[in-house]
């Protein structure tokens, strides 16, 4: 937990999978918020997450990001880093960024320094003593500003934008940290309709380079977003495949869309 | 990229101009105006300064800069600490040991060991005071012990995560556990009494006009470089992810950035720069003992911050002194309404004006009524920019 290593750690996805999930079980206080989960996520897929309130997605990301430990199972990105002994920061530095449900962006930084955090290269407290931003690093700032439309806020504090601006700075913050693997948290909650098909837009576009993970209840946005739909009911897989093939599924009508 | 090669111009560009000329006045002042006045004018003319009044300032310049320690730390990362008397005081203990072997045989008993030893018996010195009679070594434990004590709390305190009022509490129970460890007389460093009667300092006789102005302005060279350094520290990216410490953590870990070190290495900073205050604090009002560790001094410092404005730096010396001013009347006119007042002070900032001082003073500016903004309604910091999705 306390070391830490100046290269981040290389992430192996020479079988083309980079997140692997066998047989996760977290319990709280005897219940199984994951129970014998079994989920992988290929390089450069869009996988969607959706399952009734309670059926895990959150403790997913959780486990993915080393915030809770499992009690059983294996957690895997890439073939060689195990999840489960690596702490936070180091699962961060190896390439995996997460978006929170409610926006958390720095409200009393600026736009512009919320995007420099995310950005910077060296992490360590050492390195930012001397750090200064050169001219790639400006570049990539600008081109991330113009790309989530908020180029005129830069100089704003975060605190003051709208909401639908802070989940897309949130995006950006994630595009400047430049992830392999990124889970996003409902990043469409609260949206306006407007938002949303613009924030489809942005997160298609991240995908590709990298994998991308989105936990949805809208099922508009699903849909929108295409990809490989997961259906999580009760800690574990109830269906996964094409989004038209699991609104089909008897299983799935019953305990998620049908009501 | 990184330019680590030059340092200076970051630091320089760290303080804006204005704060730089108030820097060089307070700089001319403290070095010029007041060593002549109170060395060059004869006791009784009108702008003679007296010695109490090189005292008191002298003083104050080593609050202000504890309250800038403070506020680095609780107005930048958000660790707000109620037990930085305790590094003033280990600053001040430090350099006391080198001050009271400085006595030499003038004390009371003529021993080559200080009185309060002697007074116990005691027939030689215990180890940890070997070495004090050399000054550089004092300076040196003022510097490391506060430094080394701040260091291994912190990184319990904030390797298991402790944060908020928690900590907060922890602090205070830590300067209130030292405080009884050093009124006790074994302890080895005077008990309740502490150490006083001091003669000289580096070889000057300690009252003298000379040495008061020369640790005065000692006082007020450490303050000025303790805001310099703070200020390029938290305009530095450095103290940006200071500020991401303050608001939001866990949100920074997910980001790679591990916390423990930028939260470890600003709260060991504090803690040095409250040592040296302390060193310097006790040559000029001539005693330490151990209410300088008690949970209400502690909770002063914390006091003159929030007066001031918190994550201002300015403000916490702006806090350190008028709080101190007004102590220095108070206990002359009605010492027994001074913790009263101080209590209405915490509560009155607390609930009226969370910015401080500075933070009143900000908030007026852009108020002030000048011609070109009432002739174009839409002035340059008014909610132009507010229309948005």
């Amino acid at each position: 937990m306390t070391a830490t290593p100046a290269a981040p750690l290389q992430v192996n996805t020479g079988h083309g999978v980079v997140l692997y999930l066998e047989d996760v079980t977290v319990s709280f206080d005897g219940f199984k918020a994951l129970n014998g989960l079994t989920l992988y996520v290929n390089v450069g897929e869009l996988r969607c997450v959706i399952g009734p309130n309670g059926a895990g997605k959150t403790t997913m990301m959780d486990v993915v990001t080393g915030r809770t430990r499992p009690d059983r199972g294996r957690a895997f990105f890439g073939q060689s880093l195990d999840l489960t002994r690596l702490s936070e920061v180091e699962i961060a530095r190896a390439g995996i960024g997460r978006k929170f449900q409610k926006p958390t962006v720095f409200e009393a930084h600026t736009v512009l320094e919320n995007l420099e955090l995310a950005g910077a290269r060296d992490r360590r407290a050492r390195g930012r003593l001397f750090a200064l931003p050169g001219p790639e690093d400006r570049r990539r700032v600008e081109e991330t500003l113009a790309l989530v439309r908020l180029t005129g806020e830069a100089h704003r504090p975060a605190g003051l934008l709208s909401h639908g601006q802070k989940q897309w700075l949130e995006i950006g913050m994630l595009l400047m940290q430049d992830p392999k693997l990124l889970l996003l948290d409902e990043p469409v909650a609260g949206l306006t309709d407007e938002e949303t098909a613009r924030s489809a837009d942005l997160i298609r576009g991240l995908a590709g380079n990298r994998s991308v993970v989105v936990v949805e209840h809208d099922m508009e946005f699903v849909e929108r977003l295409g990809g490989t739909v997961t259906v999580l009911h009760e800690g574990a897989v109830l269906a996964e495949g094409p989004l038209a093939r699991i609104q089909k599924d008897p299983k799935v009508i019953e305990v998620y869309l049908g009501r | 990229m990184t330019a680590r090669t030059s340092l200076l111009r970051p630091l320089l560009r760290a303080t804006p101009r204005a704060g730089w000329w108030a820097v060089a006045a307070a700089a001319a002042l403290a070095f010029v105006v007041l060593p002549a006045l109170h060395l060059l004018v004869a006791p009784g003319h009108p702008l003679h300064v007296s010695d109490h009044v090189v005292t008191v300032a002298g003083k104050i310049a080593c609050y202000a800069t504890v309250a800038v320690a403070l506020d680095l730390v609780w107005g930048y990362a958000g660790i707000l600490s109620l037990g930085h008397g305790l590094f003033f005081a280990l600053g001040g203990y430090a350099f006391g040991m080198y001050l009271m072997r400085s006595i030499g045989r003038d004390g009371v008993y003529q021993s080559d060991l200080p009185d309060f030893m002697v007074f116990l018996d005691w027939k030689e010195l215990p180890w940890f005071w070997h070495g004090t009679d050399h000054a550089a070594w004092a300076v040196a434990l003022a510097v490391l012990v506060p430094g080394l004590v701040a260091f291994v709390f912190g990184w319990f305190a904030f390797r298991s995560r402790i944060r908020g009022v928690y900590f907060s509490i922890i602090t205070q129970a830590l300067t209130y556990a030292a405080m009884l460890l050093f009124f006790r007389n074994d302890t080895g460093f005077g008990g309740n009494n502490g150490f006083t009667d001091f003669k000289r300092i580096f070889g000057f006789p300690i009252a003298a006009p000379g040495t008061r102005v020369a640790l005065f302005a000692a006082s007020v060279a450490v303050l000025l470089g303790t805001l310099v350094l703070c200020r390029w520290l938290v305009t530095s990216p450095f103290g940006g992810v200071l500020r991401a410490v303050r608001d939001g953590e866990p949100r920074l870990r997910c980001l790679g950035y591990e916390p423990l070190w930028f939260k470890l290495g600003v709260w060991t900073l504090s803690a040095v720069l409250c040592g040296v205050a302390g060193a310097l604090y006790v040559p000029q009002v001539g005693i330490i003992n151990p209410s300088e560790m008690s949970t209400a001094a502690s909770i002063e410092i914390a006091i003159w911050v929030a007066v001031g404005g918190r994550g201002t730096l300015v403000g916490a010396v702006l806090g350190a002194v008028l709080v101190n001013l007004a102590k220095s009347w108070f206990t002359k006119a009605m010492p027994e309404l001074w913790l009263f007042f101080l209590g209405f002070l915490f509560v009155a900032v607390t609930l009226f004006l969370p910015g401080g001082l500075v933070g009143l003073l900000r908030s007026r500016r852009p108020r002030r009524p000048t011609p070109a903004s009432v002739a174009a309604p839409p002035s340059p910091d008014g909610p132009a920019e507010e229309v948005t999705a």
